[in-house]
């Protein structure tokens, strides 16, 4: 699904829900994309979420905002998050953070 | 290179593209066109998000290259201005937490420049310049 720049797709397995985001995530893009997720999210309320960024080749600080903000609501409703397979763009802000002390960080992909 | 365009969050794309192909001329590496398209997207989303809210103005982006290898690049508004500037330059300080706003905006154009100066008047707006200096 395209959406001004960032697309997201979803991917449901058992209890946890794979939640891709590719593209560009900037103050613009956020909203749109924090509206789908929060709707497949509230509607279906899974109990480990991956939030996959491997794609994302573009995040500024609205980024940050997008994944404390789906923490949050996951939390809420008793389930847990972590950022999958970050790519270095998202790294690097995530980092400059300090929110790899909050949400966990997995990678399942062997660096090139 | 001047840039005038309407503080509008679609534009925020084309702002720090048109800075990035700019600064090309001068063979940055790709972490450095990260940086700075990343700064200047921060520097742009706040004249939208903070000096110009519920309204629409002026965004002004002006970019010189300077010797050295060094990248000066001032993004204008004439929104509602900062009144305590320090405090806005502190990390995670943010006035719109409701919109999911992390309040590290200062703090990514910091770390991802090499110096950044904000200038800010109450009800005239703010300048802010972002200096980058390229690898040899």
């Amino acid at each position: 699904m395209i959406r001004n720049g960032s697309q997201v797709t979803y991917e449901t397995r058992g209890d946890t829900m794979v939640v891709r985001v590719g593209g560009e995530i900037d103050h613009h893009n956020a909203v749109t994309v924090r509206t789908g997720i929060d709707e497949r999210l509230t509607a279906e309320r899974p109990q480990k979420v991956m939030l996959e960024l491997s794609a994302v080749d573009f995040m500024d600080s609205s980024g940050l905002g997008l994944i404390m903000g789906r923490y949050a609501l996951v939390k809420q409703y008793g389930g847990s998050l972590a950022v999958l397979d970050p790519s270095p763009a998202v790294l690097k802000i995530i980092k400059l953070a300090g929110m790899e002390r909050m949400v966990s960080i997995l990678r399942t992909k062997v660096k090139k | 290179m001047r840039l005038s365009l309407p503080s509008l969050s679609v534009n925020e794309g084309m702002a720090r593209s048109a800075v990035a192909a700019f600064c090309a001329q001068l063979n940055p590496t790709a972490v450095e066109i990260a940086d700075i398209k990343c700064a200047v997207s921060e520097a742009v989303t706040n004249c939208i998000v903070h000096a110009y809210r519920d309204t629409v103005g002026e965004i002004a982006i002006t970019v010189k290259l300077c010797e050295g290898r060094l990248i000066q690049i001032e993004i204008r508004d004439k929104g509602c201005g900062i009144e305590d500037v320090k405090q806005a330059r502190e990390p995670l300080f943010t006035t719109d937490a409701e919109g999911e706003r992390s309040g590290m905006g200062f703090t990514v154009m910091e770390s991802f420049c090499d110096g950044v100066s904000v200038s800010s008047r109450v009800g005239r707006g703010t300048t802010v310049t972002l200096l980058k200096r390229l690898h040899k």
